[in-house]
């Protein structure tokens, strides 16, 4: 595995929404959702806080099933899947957790390599790999610190390596820069930049218009606007 | 083929994959408590393993030997002992399957009788009746007959072919036996109900390591595999320590009441020693069943 692969299919909807509506109790969160996202495409989601920015990139890598419409993900309704199937198309999508989500007893290093580990495939025989991802993020003297030894930049750019690390199609990333500050949030973009340029899905969640604006200058991405729980489109063009 | 496919599953089961059991965190109480109760259980199991065994062996014993074998007491006048137990010998020489007949000597009768008189009571003056052991030939022996016979020949005479207290004897050996059996069901149940009690706590003290491997694209029977083995690997590991004291301890146990005496005699012969050794194995599939079940449970209700 080459976390630098370039993804295939350029253009070709890798998830698709259609009237996808997500309630939880008796209120509904998201509703009438239409939306494909083309590989190689870059997307802002944005939107007040509580908007369902969240609850859209769960939806977007199975973590929750609509309770209404279609969703596919590689052309493959999720609905028929299983547990296992589901863990199977995670592999193909890395996900930047706003809180990160790591194992805080493992090293930094093991827990990057952790969807090789639970994939079944040997980390011993990915160390180059590894060592590379962990120089591409700046993060390798760092390899042996446990998590909550990081700061916090350097927590979202270790969440980002193991998020690329099994050369995912989709990069889905919720509010990457929320914890971290100006200097760190541009180098974390910069990443993202660059994985959008080897043809991967990019889509991040943000209520920081000033990552949005300074993304202008690197990449041509669309702004999806989330209120009254639908999708508005806020601009073609940065 | 296919059995070298199973031994590598075996060993790799065993062997596991270190990362990913790196990624569960160690569980220490539970890890503690699994161990200790397969330990506990697999000394109990050795016991009433024993128990089963030594009963059933027992069983056999009284059940074979002495269905082989029966008594004629005489019982004359003094004057007249001698022709009554020549006569019963007669009748028995000519009875089908009686196979031997053989007059019981003074000194044998004595020392039947010195558990209740002690060594130096005078036999002589009392009146003993006289005792005939008969061996039973293969081709079976018709007691009813013979005690009509006796009856009508010898006036006197009565056979005892030992059914009476035997059969309730061979009865209560063999239910002690089931019983055993019985008993080393029950413990492996209860090791199953507590080392799923263990595994549910681990399970739950886990649940955020278990999210997180969901995230990144672990599928439940790998997230299982981590419990599974674990568990297993400690009941195996428990048990073999409780198996290793509890055999100590029946060898320890005091002997000389001869292989009759159920007490004296409790433990294993020959081959079955090795019994003991399927206690572990035992063991360790009713920890993988039972890691198994509350893993795929836990998973199932964390979707």
């Amino acid at each position: 595995m080459v976390w630098r692969g370039r993804a295939k299919g350029k253009g070709k909807p890798l998830i698709e929404l259609t009237d996808v509506a997500y309630s939880y109790g008796d209120g509904e969160l998201l509703g009438d959702m239409t939306l494909s996202l083309p590989a190689g495409s870059f997307y802002f989601l944005t939107g007040p806080s509580g908007a369902g920015k969240t609850t859209l990139l769960k939806l977007c890598y199975g973590e929750l099933l609509p309770t209404a419409g279609h969703l596919r993900l590689f052309d493959q309704d999720v609905r028929s899947l299983d547990r296992d199937g589901i863990a199977e198309m995670r592999r193909r999508i890395g996900v930047v957790h706003q809180d990160c989500q790591f194992l805080d007893h493992l090293s930094i290093a093991d827990n990057i390599a952790l969807p090789l580990t639970v994939a079944g495939q040997s980390v011993s025989g990915e160390q180059d790999n590894l060592a590379e991802l962990m120089s591409w993020v700046g993060l390798r003297s760092r390899a042996d610190a446990l998590p909550p030894e990081l700061s916090g930049g350097e927590r979202q750019r270790a969440a980002l390596a193991r998020a690329v690390i099994m050369s995912p199609d989709v990069i889905l990333a919720d509010e990457p820069t929320g914890n971290i500050d100006w200097e760190m949030s541009q180098r974390l973009l910069q990443l993202l930049v660059e994985l959008n340029r080897m043809g991967k899905t990019v889509v991040i969640a943000t209520h920081d218009l000033g990552l949005i604006r300074a993304a202008k200058s690197q990449v041509q991405a669309r702004v999806l606007r989330i209120a009254g729980r639908r999708i508005q489109q806020a601009g073609a063009d940065l | 083929m296919k059995d070298v496919i199973k031994i590598n599953k075996i060993t790799d089961f065993i062997i596991g994959d270190a990362q990913a059991e790196r990624a569960v965190p160690p569980t220490g109480f539970t890890a503690r408590l699994t161990l200790f109760a397969a330990a506990v259980m697999a000394f109990l199991a050795v016991f009433a393993l024993a128990l089963s065994v030594s009963a059933a062996r027992l069983s056999e014993r009284w059940a074979s030997e002495l269905a082989q074998s029966a008594t004629v007491r005489i019982s004359a006048p003094q004057g007249q002992m001698q022709a009554s137990t020549e006569a019963a010998l007669v009748v028995l020489q000519t009875t089908p399957g009686v196979a031997s007949a053989r007059v019981l000597s003074d000194a044998e009768q004595r020392k039947l009788l010195e558990p209740w008189f002690g060594p130096e009571m005078p036999l002589e003056a009392l009146p003993i009746p006289q005792l005939i052991e008969i061996v039973e030939g293969s081709e079976g022996l018709d007691a009813e007959a013979l005690r009509l016979r006796l009856l009508g020949e010898v006036p006197g005479a009565v056979l005892d072919d030992h059914a009476r207290w035997r059969a309730p004897l061979v009865a209560a050996a063999g239910r002690l036996s089931f019983l055993g059996w019985f008993s080393i069901g029950l413990i492996f149940a209860v090791m199953g109900a507590m080392i799923t009690l263990a595994a549910n706590a681990a399970l739950a003290a886990n649940a955020k390591v278990i999210t997180v491997m969901r995230l990144v694209g672990a599928k439940d029977g790998y997230i299982a595999s981590a419990f599974v083995r674990r568990f297993t690997l400690r009941s195996v590991t428990g048990a073999a320590l409780g198996m290793g004291l509890g055999v100590i301890a029946l060898l320890i146990l005091p002997t000389g009441g001869g292989d009759d005496s159920l007490l004296s005699g409790l433990g294993f012969q020959g081959a079955s020693w090795l019994w003991p050794l399927l206690i572990p194995l035992l063991a360790g599939g009713v920890a993988f069943g039972a890691t198994q079940a509350a893993a795929r449970r836990t998973l199932k209700e964390l979707r």
